[in-house]
């Protein structure tokens, strides 16, 4: 079931469109990455799925039906733009926020006890937020948006500011979320974590939606008939053969065993290319070449300019 | 969705309440005040209890004997021959000064102090008005002598008039009240003033308080928990009620030091409550005239229409509180920096001094035209209808000019609320007005 979708969002503001008839939907339980170029529209589309501005058409629905004004309650929102009150401590701040959420004073209390244990961060309760590092502040953000529980989280650009050791403890924060039940939309242009952390993606791009799908899916279906094989013989003679029916594009022959990147052009198959290459030399591995989520991007993103 | 105004509100109120710079402000304002009052006071009580004598020498011999000794000061008159000395050694005697009275006094009218240190002003006052009245009097036997009318002193004296102008304005039922321009002018201006004070420094607050939340990039984090227009008005409000605290502990405050300073300062005892002047001026049996003008000052007091003024004092005071930082806010929210917020400062900051432009003039003449016509504009009828209040204004002047207040002020809260909700999530751009019109206009 989908926790949250979109359908035919429109968004104008004055005489540029931000948004354009997208519609996306995110499953119950799932990471969903929400990808783009700079300026393509996500932030406007996570600001409607906030509350924060309205589209000027289409329908956003959550839990299957459509979106009420408590359902914020339910949400839990990192903006890539983020701040805390400067001169403001830490604990206070995030009680208040907590308590924005619609926590009682006392379940933020009880909740922001548990989070700041974890982190083993109680000695910063009595700080002001201006005497926390960067990474530091993040940290306690992260705390505040996850705090009241939502059942959607949004985080944009989570990592940002993080060490590759907090990275991790937040990456694994966000599986163990997501194991607990929660959905969770996660917009990056780290590629990498994507194809880590996420189930499904969207792709946008000049306000409209030019891909969505199982992250898995998507890499397969923009594979490209390439392939890695690893062989015992003679380069030269597969060269000989191979002009017409496949493109070599990397060869190496310094390894232990002999290297090359192939890629077969029309007509043919994973099947023929094996029986062609046992002609000339013995395959030792042979594996199709997955692009990565880096490369969809780019290729999509060229494609529709 | 239950509203989260009261969380923001008291948010705004608790940080800037408990700031140093609020309580150092809050304290000290009344005792900068009352430092003003009560130093000048008290050094004046310090400085009369040295004891001083003064050395004359009088050439003229007219004020031989005369100059009578007061409860510091006491004069001493020397022989010609001890002049010099004392003229030359006067650092090392005991004297604090020398007056030298010249045979010729009474057509020079002058007299000269010598002396070593700086001469207070009032030693010089009090030698001054001892001379005057001796020679005065000195004069005013030659005269009797030369016109031989004996009684010719108390004549003169008994031609001596002092007019005071009580004014009377006629009340609507035909009873006539005193009134008095002084306490009108004295209130009206001190809420005029309150009210442009609070406008002007609160403002700002609202428009810094939406600056910092929009530079520390917090405001993103918030609205996405509640709606801008609660937010904007949770600051105001907010803010709002940290000037009312101030404003109520500066009152009270300024009782307990004026009730403090009346003990320490002794020529405040005249001003003291009506019925202790009229205890003491029964057992004294004098000062009549004081008295006179006590009850005087009383029934003007009583004229002077206080749950009148009080009451329009809070309403104009919220409505042009609301009107302004309403406006500060959606500025705030306009600029990414203090540097850009300047030209949206101006055409704000511009009624509200001319408003209290225009206030000394209304204090002046509380019914000409321009007094009204400032009185019902909105941007500065909060401080120009304050300063007329207390003269008694029409009661159609005063509704028409609430309701003008009011209709802006939502319409204002309105539009603010509109700009501020574009506003705060814009960066990086130089906001112009063209700009801030766009946003209006925008749905929400």
């Amino acid at each position: 079931m989908d926790l949250f979708s979109a359908q035919e969002v429109t968004k104008t503001y004055s005489n540029f469109k931000a948004l354009s008839e997208v519609s996306i939907s995110v499953p119950e339980g799932t990471i969903f990455g929400l990808l783009g170029p700079n300026g393509a529209g996500k932030t406007t589309l996570i600001r409607i799925i906030n509350q924060i501005t309205a589209p000027d058409s289409g329908t956003i629905w959550f839990q299957g039906r459509k979106m009420k004004s408590d359902d914020i309650y339910r949400i839990g929102y990192l903006p890539e733009e983020r701040g805390l009150y400067k001169k403001m401590k830490v604990g206070e701040q995030a009680l208040y926020l907590g308590m924005l959420k619609g926590l009682s004073r006392r379940d933020a209390m009880r909740e922001l006890k548990i989070w700041f244990e974890k982190f083993e961060i109680i000695s910063w309760w009595d700080k002001k937020v201006m005497e926390l590092s960067k990474g530091m502040q993040q940290k306690v953000q992260f705390i505040c948006t996850v705090l009241h529980k939502p059942e959607l989280m949004i985080f944009d650009e989570p990592f940002s500011g993080f060490d590759p050791i907090n990275s991790e403890i937040m990456k694994e924060e966000i599986l163990r979320m997501k194991k607990e039940g929660a959905t969770i939309i996660f917009s990056t242009h780290n590629m990498e974590s994507v194809e880590e952390l996420c189930d499904h993606i969207a792709l946008i791009d000049k306000s409209k939606k030019i891909l969505d799908g199982p992250t898995m899916n998507i890499r397969e279906k923009y594979k490209s008939n390439i392939f890695d094989v690893s062989y015992k013989g003679e380069f030269s003679k597969i060269e000989q053969d191979f002009g017409q029916k496949y493109s070599i594009l990397s060869h190496d022959e310094t390894g232990r065993t002999n290297s090359l990147k192939i890629q077969f052009l029309n007509g043919s198959s994973s099947g023929s290319l094996i029986k062609d290459l046992v002609k000339h030399v013995e395959i030792v591995s042979f594996n199709e070449l997955i692009p990565s989520m880096n490369e969809v991007f780019i290729k999509v993103v060229k494609q529709n300019s | 969705m239950k509203s989260k105004i009261g969380l923001i509100l008291s948010r705004e109120y608790t940080t800037r309440v408990r700031k140093k710079s609020f309580i150092i402000m809050t304290l000290l304002m009344p005792a900068l005040m009352a430092a003003m009052f009560i130093l000048p006071g008290y050094l004046m009580t310090r400085d009369d209890t040295k004891e001083r004598t003064i050395a004359v020498y009088d050439g003229s011999t007219i004020l031989l004997g005369q100059l009578e000794s007061s409860v510091y000061t006491k004069y001493q008159f020397i022989p010609e021959e001890e002049y010099n000395k004392i003229k030359d050694n006067l650092k090392t005697s005991n004297f604090y000064a020398l007056l030298v009275i010249q045979p010729n006094v009474l057509n020079t009218k002058t007299v000269q102090l010598i002396s070593t240190s700086n001469i207070s002003f009032d030693v010089k006052n009090e030698i001054q008005n001892k001379i005057k009245s001796v020679i005065e009097k000195e004069k005013m036997a030659e005269v009797i002598k030369h016109t031989g009318i004996p009684d010719l002193e108390a004549q003169i004296k008994s031609t001596k008039t002092s007019i005071s102008v009580n004014t009377i304005k006629l009340g609507e039922s035909g009873e006539a009240k005193k009134s008095s321009t002084e306490i009108g002018m004295i209130l009206g201006y001190v809420f005029g003033l309150i009210i442009y004070m609070f406008i002007i420094l609160y403002g700002q607050m609202v428009m810094q308080g939406v600056m910092e939340e929009k530079q520390s990039r917090i405001v993103e984090i918030i609205i996405s928990s509640v709606k801008p227009f609660e937010l904007m008005m949770g600051k105001i409000i907010g803010i709002a009620m940290v000037g009312l605290t101030q404003l109520v502990i500066w009152i009270i405050l300024g009782f307990a030091i004026i009730s403090g300073a009346r003990g320490m300062m002794p020529a405040a005892q005249h001003a003291g409550t009506a019925q202790e002047i009229v205890a003491q001026a029964q057992i004294a049996n004098q000062a009549p005239a004081q008295l006179d003008k006590m009850q005087d000052i009383l029934s003007m007091l009583g004229s002077v229409n206080f749950p009148l003024i009080i009451g329009c004092f809070i309403f104009f005071f919220i409505g042009g509180y609301l009107l302004y930082s309403s406006m500060f806010a959606a500025v705030g929210s306009a600029v990414d920096a203090m540097e850009d917020a300047q030209q949206f400062m101006l055409p704000i900051m511009l009624p509200v001094i001319l408003a209290i432009m225009v206030m000394a003039s209304a204090i002046r003449n509380p019914e000409g035209a321009v007094a009204f016509w400032f009185s019902i504009i909105p941007f500065t009828s909060p401080v120009v209808m304050m300063a007329r209040i207390p003269f008694g204004v029409p009661a159609w002047q005063l509704a028409l000019s609430m309701l003008v207040l009011i209709i802006t002020f939502i319409g204002m809260v309105w539009a603010a609320g509109k700009i501020y909700r574009t506003g705060i999530l814009m960066y990086g751009k130089k906001t112009s007005w063209k700009e801030l019109g766009k946003w209006l206009i925008y749905r929400s």
